[in-house]
Parts: C-alpha cells; structure tokens; sequence
C-alpha cells in the first residue's frame, strides 16, 4: 500500500514534468500548429539561465526564485526571435518548419557546447528542496517534487486565465479560431502570433528551470525531452489544453506504473504502444476543437 | 559532466564493424610488412611514444586528466635522464570521442610516427576499436582504466583493474560488513550487465540476496521508480554500475527519497574524486567507492604524484584512480624497456613478467601471463571535502584475473 502510494506520487510527479515541458509546445504547436523542434533548446536556455545566475547569486534559494522570471524572458525572447526570423516566413509551409527548426535545434545546442563547454554542469539545489516530508505510513513525498508539481499547476491556472479572461487571451483564441475572420476584425495577427510564441518560449523556459532540481543541465538536454513534449500534446488533442493536462498525468502514472512492474525499457514500450493504440482509435487526440475554418 | 567510462562499450557493435572496415583496408595497402610488423624508430637520440585521448567530444573532460599524467610521468622521466639514454618524445593525437577516429590515429602513429608504445584510450569501445589494429601491427598498447575483465590481448597493457581487483572485493567488503542483501542499479549496456553478472554469481555463492536490479538507458535522469523500488526493497546495501550523468539524477533523487549512506549505503565503481566533485558532495557525502586509489592513499610516491600534479597542473585540481594508472603505465613501459635492454616489442612483452614498481597506489606488479598487473583493491568513503577516504583494504596486491578463473562461483560466466 506504501509503495502504490508512493509510486502513484511518482507517476503524478512525472506527469508533472511532462505537464511542464508540453505546456508552451501545446500553445505554439497545439494552438499555432508550428512544429517547433528548438522547443527543447528553450527548455535547455531555461536550465543554462539558472546555472548562471547560481554563479551570481550563490544563494541556491534564491537564485532559483529569480532565475524562474528571467528563464521564463530569455527563453521567451529567443522564440519571438526565432518566430521573427524564420517561422513567420515559413506558416504556409509547416515541413519545411520542421526542418529549419530542427537546424535552429542543433545550431542552439552548439552554441551552448561553446559557451559552457560539453560537459555537463550542475546547480546546487536549496537545501529546502532537497529534503522530504513524511507521511504516516512511511510514505515519503520529496520537496523537489511537490515544487515541480506546484510550477506545473500554477503555470496551468495562469495560462488558462490568461487565455480565458485577458484581451490579448481572447485574441489569441480568436486568431486560432479562425485566422482570417480575426484578421478583417480588426485584429493584428502577427503581433498576437508574436505574443503567442513567447509566452509559449517562456514556459519552455520555466520548465527548464524545474529540471536543474532533477538532473543535470547539458547541451543535448532538450533533444532528450522534445519528443515526449510532442507526445503529450498530440495525444492530449491540438488547440486544447485540458487534454495536454490529462495526458500528461496519466502518461506520467502509466510510466510509473509500468516500470514499478517492469522494468524502464519496457514500460517505456508499453507507453508507446498505449500512445499507438489510441491514436488508431482517436487519431484527433483526446479533445477537439470545433472550428468553422476550412483547414 | 560526462563520465561515460572506461570498460564500458557503447555502440559496440558498430565500433567493431567500423574497426574491422578499418583494419580491412589497412591490410590491403600495406599488404607486404603487415605480418612483420613495423619497428619502433630508435635510431636518433630520442625515441617516440604515442598518446591517443579524445581531447575533444563528450568523453574529454575524463581523458584530458589522464593526457595529462601521462606528461607529467614522461616529464620526470626525461628529467632522470630518459629511458635507455634516450629521452622521450610524446606524439599526441585526439581520438575526438570517436571510436573510428581512435583506430585511424593508432594506425597514424604506429605507421607514420613509428612510436615504440602508446599510452592511452579510455572508453571500452576506443579500446576494442584499436585492438585489431595494435594486433596486425605488432604494436603496444598502454590501456589505464578499470573495465569489465574478459578481455586478453598480446599486445594491450592493462594498467587499471579488471574485475576481480574492484567488483569482486567490493563485494568482499560488503559481505564483512554482514551486508545480505543488495539492490543492483546499472546503465543499460554491456560494462553493468557484465558487472552485474558477476555480483550475482557472487550473491548466491555467498549467501547474498540479490533483491532486485534495475536498468536506466545512458543519460537518463528520470529515477523516481528506481529509487522507490530500492527503497521498498529494504535492502542492506545498493550495487550501482550507472555511468555518466545518470549518477547526478539518481543521487539527488535517492537523497529527496530520505535515504542516506546510513539507512542504506551505495557502493559505486564509476564514480572518482573528479566525479564527485561535478555530482556535489551535497548528495554523496557519506557514500561507498571501490576502487584502488584514492587522492589520500597514504605513502611517499603518492606525495610526491600529487604534489607534482598539483604544481603542475593547479592547486584545485584533485587526483583519481584513471589519472594514476595512466600515470605508472609509463613508468612500467620504461622498466620493461630497461630489462629487455631494447625497445623491441616481443622482447619488451617477454620482459615484463614480475617488473614491479612502487606506485602511488603502492606496490603493483606485472603478471606477463595476463598482462593486467596485481593491484591493491580499496573502498572509500565520500567525504564533505570532495575527496576519498579508505576504509578497507585488501593488505596485500590482488593478482588479475580477467577472466575470474580462480573463483569456482564464477564458472558460467565466461
């Protein structure tokens, strides 16, 4: 019973992570439909920015609290970067997407083997979140995790609200509801894709900052994680966010759950053909959005 | 950090295939003299020596240390006047962390620099990747790292132990240490399978339970499961062959799970001063390492090899088990050079059984049968100041046995 406790903790912990790492792909690819393989390089920008803020501000606590900002800036300007640059010439044409992304990727994880070398680096967590708590009944909960999972919830009430209730939310959903009509309303839709793929850098960011609580932070980091990201929001439905939310934790609970009674290889296998099965029974995903446009 | 290591065979198949491209090619250019050999150029008042790392690619942070002991041996060495009164001259080439590029530049160095030995490698598939090529040559090979044992070539030196000089007295520890249950933790390739193998078979000769093993691919760093298995198990001690940084994921995960060197002890194999210092003593302080040197191995040669390092190469840079084997393999190569009375291969080979030498790690002797050398095992506990401190020892040199044969229990494996 301990242990289904405790590992059912790991599974929604897991699923957290996945939550955190999909969460701005399921708004620049869910919401945008740009398939943006440097997304894992944003992750990776967030844990570098941590790291070097920890060689400023030595104190580990803090350092982490301020790095969650600015990772979220850094990473969000590098996509509105990117989205200015290349990907707003190239929205007619989503493969070709794929492809100079994918050479951003790899251009973005040199340039990190350049700055800080290619060995991986390491950031001290604060001794607060190293420890754990205990529950009765010998369950322990590590603070770490908690954290991640209170990132991961926080960032999915703020983003909903900001979707649901702000003005830029109602014109992002506008825009994604139907381009053309939000267009001729009024709406200026390359400054909302903008703002779109920022925020959806930005969480990318955050994520990364999490992660330096749970491994360590190197140049390949990202490649390492873009795919389950894409998992995550391909299954959960493209344009809705509760289904990236449930997705994730029940990939999260299905992982963990497979490898308590397994071993990782295979459950990582079960995942995979799980994830297969139900796109031949679901190939929309989870959730769908209605819309009126053609495409 | 990566510390993918020695022994440790990633992609071995592939490397093997490209090696034997390799070696096939070579064999077709320079049919004529391939079974003779190429002599060593001694004719002038130096003689060449070859060092193969990957000064460049994931694996440098580790070879560089070891590159850098090497110099520093042939350094002292030529200070004392060289080795049959020539000095040494280094050829250095980088094996970029790429198994093909280590058997190219081998192949460079013995044909074209006609070196008398290189010194070198340190992944297990760099190694095996040069093997053939060391082998159709007729040339030697100094290999400095600890590995996964089953392995005897002619022409390869191993100057790091095989696994009955640190897995297997490991165990030993832990078995006076009235351990009777182990959690085996490991990589997911060739160097922890073997390994665990091995501690199996070694379990259940020794009344040893083995509670559960677990594997994680290369750079994963998702440990929540594995750690909450272990934990669950209630076992007395955890066996962790992981490499690289696995080890950074799963220590921190192991220390938020609330166990600590106390309540449940990890031995590591893969896991030296250098290491400890990129993983945080924050998360190992307290915990196991076998190996067979630490920086604080006491005695005077040790002194002097860290002192010298030091004044070398920086005050903050701490020396390791790698490091030091690396270090004595020129200085064994020399005394076999100096028994034979000539830098000839054969007769260097034929030279080298009993050449002993009084190394930082203590006394080791080559064993000609094997050419592995008899090396005192060691376990250490990881302290708060990063370094290694030795809490058993085995008293005395362990003759290698790469292939376990001495050890009834052992009889399936090989």
């Amino acid at each position: 019973m301990t242990v289904l406790i405790g590992q059912l903790f790991t599974g929604v912990s897991i699923g957290a992570v996945l939550l955190l790492i999909a969460l701005g792909l399921a708004l620049t690819f869910g919401q945008m439909g740009v398939i943006n393989m440097a997304h894992g390089e944003f992750i990776m920008a967030g844990a570098y920015t941590t790291y070097v803020l920890q060689q400023v501000i030595t104190a580990a606590g803090w350092s982490l609290l301020i790095a969650l900002p600015i990772a979220f800036v850094v990473a969000g300007a590098m996509g509105v970067l990117l989205e200015m640059l290349l990907i707003r010439r190239l929205y007619a044409r989503p493969l070709d997407t794929l492809l100079v992304t994918w050479g951003v990727s790899l251009i973005l994880q040199q340039l990190a083997r350049d700055i800080f070398g290619s060995p991986n680096v390491q950031t001290r967590a604060p001794e607060l979140l190293t420890g754990n708590i205990a529950l009765p009944g010998g369950i322990t909960v590590a603070n770490n995790r908690l954290f991640i999972l209170a990132l991961a919830g926080g960032a999915v009430v703020a983003l909903t609200l900001a979707l649901r209730v702000t003005p830029l939310g109602r014109r992002i959903r506008a825009v994604v509801q139907n381009r053309d009509l939000a267009a001729v309303s009024g709406i200026p839709t390359a400054r909302v894709d903008r703002m779109t793929f920022f925020i959806g850098s930005g969480l990318a960011g955050i994520a990364g900052v999490a992660l330096t609580l749970l491994g360590p932070i190197g140049p390949t980091m990202g490649t390492n994680l873009i795919i389950d990201a894409f998992l995550v929001v391909v299954v959960g439905g493209i344009g809705q966010l509760k289904g990236t939310v449930i997705v994730a934790f029940a990939l999260g609970v299905l992982q963990a759950t497979g490898e308590y009674l397994t071993t990782l290889s295979v459950a990582k296998v079960m995942v995979f053909i799980a994830i297969v099965a139900f796109l031949q029974w679901r190939p929309q995903g989870l959730f769908t959005l209605r819309t009126r446009s053609l495409a | 950090m990566t510390l993918i290591r020695g022994r440790r065979i990633l992609a071995g198949a592939m490397t093997l295939v490209a090696a034997a491209a390799l070696a096939a090619c070579g064999s077709k250019t320079t049919d004529g003299n391939t079974s003779a050999g190429v002599a060593a150029d001694v004719s002038g008042d130096t003689v060449k020596v070859g060092l193969l790392n990957s000064l460049s690619g994931t694996m440098a942070i580790s070879e560089v240390t070891v590159r850098d002991s090497i110099m520093l041996a042939i350094e002292e060495i030529n200070a004392a006047g060289g080795v049959l009164d020539k000095k040494i001259e280094p050829v250095g080439e980088d094996g970029a962390s790429d198994w093909p590029t280590f058997a190219e530049k081998a192949e460079k160095l013995i044909r074209e620099d006609r070196v008398a030995a290189v010194f070198g490698c340190w992944t297990s598939a760099s190694r095996k990747a040069v093997k053939p090529v060391f082998e159709k040559n007729k040339a030697l090979l100094f290999y400095p790292v600890q590995y996964e044992g089953l392995e005897q070539s002619p022409y390869i030196f191993y100057t790091g132990a095989t696994t009955n000089q640190q897995i297997v007295p490991g165990l030993d520890y832990l078995k006076a240490q009235g351990t009777t249950s182990l959690y085996l933790v490991g990589s997911d390739y060739v160097f922890p399978r073997t390994a665990n193998k091995i501690i199996k078979a070694y379990a259940e000769a020794n009344g040893m339970k083995v509670l559960g093993e677990d594997y994680a691919p290369l750079g994963s760093t998702e440990f929540g499961t594995i750690t909450n298995k272990v934990k669950s198990s209630g076992a007395d001690a955890v066996f962790n062959t992981l490499n690289g940084d696995s080890n950074v994921a799963f220590f921190k995960e192991y220390k938020s799970a609330g166990l600590t060197a106390d309540s449940m002890p990890v031995v590591s194999v893969s896991i030296a001063e250098e290491e400890v210092k990129s993983i945080g003593t924050q998360y190992l302080e307290g915990q196991l390492t076998a190996w067979n040197y630490y920086q604080t191995t006491p005695g005077a040669a040790n002194e002097k090899f860290v002192a010298a390092y030091k004044a070398k190469y920086g005050a903050d840079k701490p020396t390791s088990d790698p490091m030091e084997a690396a270090y004595i393999s020129v200085y064994l190569w020399k005394a076999m050079v100096e028994k034979a009375g000539t830098f000839d291969v054969e007769k260097v080979r034929e030279a080298s059984d009993g050449i002993t030498f009084e190394a930082p790690e203590g006394l080791v002797t080559v064993d000609g049968a094997t050419q592995h050398i008899a090396k005192t095992a060691r376990v250490g506990k990881i302290g708060a100041d990063g370094l290694i401190t030795e809490v058993w020892n085995s008293g005395e040199p362990i003759t290698p046995d790469p292939y376990l044969k001495s050890y009834p229990w052992a009889g399936g494996l090989s």
